[in-house]
């Protein structure tokens, strides 16, 4: 099991985890097919 | 923002959207959809279990069931599963009528392999 | 195939390091080949390279693609349209289930290809401008090409091609009409994407001359923050990110990770704009293919294992840039585990002050570019300009070199 919970929500935010949600983490992150460095 | 997807209804009849490809990776999986070219992570084995076999099961909650997915968990897999709804990563299907027979599909095994 | 712990859940950037089965998408050039000579090609393109694969190698890829389920693949080069067999290889892929995006010039685009365009699906199309009007875009990509890439978006608008993109790389000297590129792309009905100058092929020679200055950068992110929504960026600012609120994407390198290149040759490369040995994982004709390539080379477990981030990680804003583009700092002359030479603290300006004077950036011996000026050079760098092919040129491709 992960020992420090992951400030996860539905709709992925690139914000480090500098601070701890409440929420439980979600099992689904959406990701933009866009957003990913490395392609022209 | 408006959309075509429809809000969750664990009690209704879904299946993975027709315009998307699921591909499986060693932590669950990613999924496009070619329409809306969204791209979700699916965090568990199991929960990628549980969409593929939702067409094959006259609601959510009896996937949820056949494939073994303890009643605790049962929030988390819906707040999931109304997330890929919102995401159009699965949509309805033609409700299929009640019926007390018992379904040809059994036990969801991928999420025993899981 | 390895039985190393991965973190159950997580985020999916906590994956990346243990691999993933199949890029999420990659970049493949399909020629060196070009009707243009752009001063700043990431890819030093030009001229065909004789050793290209041939429709077969490229049909096999295309295969190994699909058995790998790759979503889809971003087909560029050069021009790839040069190629007689790419809409061949266009059917081939989306008949294979690999989805296609290319990126073009737009010279092949009349309106016949841009209706048959319009009535197949999976496949994307994407126009490169560099300039909101002529008189910015013609000094880097020659003269005409503005007027090239409007009449394609014409004849793609025209055919009701659906969300088609014009993609920009964003220079010092366009850095001032974000706004007038949003108005274009609303104009023809199509979407407007914004990637970095990197100074990577013949972009080397001109990013001491072109890269954005800080203030424009700083007016970047702010444009990005106010007017993003439904602007693309390829995640390609995210060491602006240091400057405050995080931009949307997964913001780190996808290099060897979520994306890499595949060339005209078959070598594969980490990232398109990482076009140097340094980077290069394998070739597509050895033993496994690109499969293998993907999932075993040395290169590739490098890079997905966790990157040592240097000096570069007692800085606040670290989490948010992770050390900024690999690829800017190699070919800048930077090491890799320090600041990006566009670092918005400034460390990179810092840091690139302090190289050796004597010492010169890695260049790659690599380079297709034309050796004779071509019609419609461009004139930034002060070369005279050969007139245009005229429109009524039957060959559209009057002034390529071809070998």
């Amino acid at each position: 099991m992960p020992d420090t919970p992951q400030p996860d929500t539905a709709v992925v935010e690139p914000a480090p985890a500098a601070e701890e949600l409440v929420i439980e983490e979600s099992l689904v992150e959406e990701v933009s097919i866009d957003g990913m460095c490395g392609v022209y | 923002m408006a959309t075509t997807a429809v809000a969750f209804d664990p009690s209704r009849a879904w299946r993975k959207a027709r315009s998307v490809a699921l591909r499986p990776e060693p932590f669950g999986a990613l999924v496009y959809h070619f329409g809306n070219r969204k791209l979700s992570f699916l965090k568990s084995k199991p929960l990628v279990a549980v969409v593929e076999a939702l067409a094959d099961h006259p609601d959510a909650v009896a996937t949820l069931v056949a494939c073994g997915v303890p009643e605790s968990q049962w929030p988390a897999y819906e707040r999931a599963l109304a997330d890929l709804a919102r995401s159009q990563m699965i949509e309805e299907r033609t409700p299929v009528p009640p019926t007390t027979r018992r379904l040809a599909a059994g036990p969801c095994t991928e999420a025993e392999n899981a | 195939m390895t039985t190393v712990e991965r973190p159950v859940g997580g985020r999916l950037i906590d994956q990346f390091e243990y691999g993933l089965d199949a890029p999420i998408c990659l970049t493949w050039e399909l020629t060196y080949a070009c009707n243009l000579a752009c001063v700043h090609c990431l890819s030093s393109s030009g001229r065909r390279d004789p050793r290209e694969l041939s429709t077969a190698e490229a049909e096999a890829v295309i295969d190994e693609l699909q058995r790998m389920q790759v979503f889809y693949v971003n087909v560029g080069g050069g021009e790839p349209t040069v190629r007689p067999d790419f809409w061949h290889l266009l059917d081939y892929a989306v008949g294979h289930d690999v989805g296609v995006k290319f990126s073009t010039n737009g010279i092949k685009l009349d309106k016949a290809r841009a209706r048959q365009l319009a009535a197949t699906d999976y496949v994307d199309v994407q126009i490169s401008l560099d300039g909101a009007t002529a008189q910015v875009n013609d000094r880097v990509r020659g003269a005409g090409s503005f007027a090239t890439a409007t009449r394609a978006l014409e004849n793609l608008a025209e055919a009701g091609m659906k969300d088609f993109k014009v993609s920009v790389v964003v220079t010092r000297e366009n850095a001032g009409q974000l706004d007038d590129f949003k108005a274009l792309t609303d104009r023809y009905g199509a979407q407007l994407r914004i990637t970095r100058l990197r100074p990577s092929g013949r972009g080397a020679d001109v990013w001491d001359q072109l890269h954005p200055t800080q203030q424009q950068q700083r007016e970047l992110y702010q444009w990005l923050l106010a007017h993003g929504d439904g602007v693309l960026t390829g995640d390609s600012f995210f060491h602006l990110s240091a400057f405050g609120e995080a931009l949307p994407g997964l913001n780190l390198c996808g290099a060897g990770r979520v994306v890499c290149l595949i060339d005209p040759v078959g070598d594969v490369y980490a990232c398109p704009f990482a076009i140097h040995e340094n980077f290069l994982a394998g070739n597509v004709r050895d033993e496994g293919g690109f499969q293998r390539v993907w999932r075993s080379s040395e290169l590739f477990a490098d890079l997905r294992s966790p990157q040592t981030g240097g000096a570069c990680t007692q800085c606040g804003h670290f989490d948010a840039c992770r050390g900024g583009c690999m690829a800017a700092k190699f070919f800048t002359g930077l090491p890799l585990d320090g600041p990006d030479p566009e670092c918005v603290q400034g460390y990179g300006e810092a840091a690139l002050a302090a190289r050796d004077g004597s010492a010169v950036p890695p260049r790659s011996p690599l380079d297709h570019s034309h050796t004779r000026p071509v019609r419609g050079q461009p004139t930034l760098l002060g070369m005279p300009a050969l007139p245009p092919a005229k429109i009524c040129d039957e060959s559209p491709l009057s002034g390529l070199e071809l070998r």
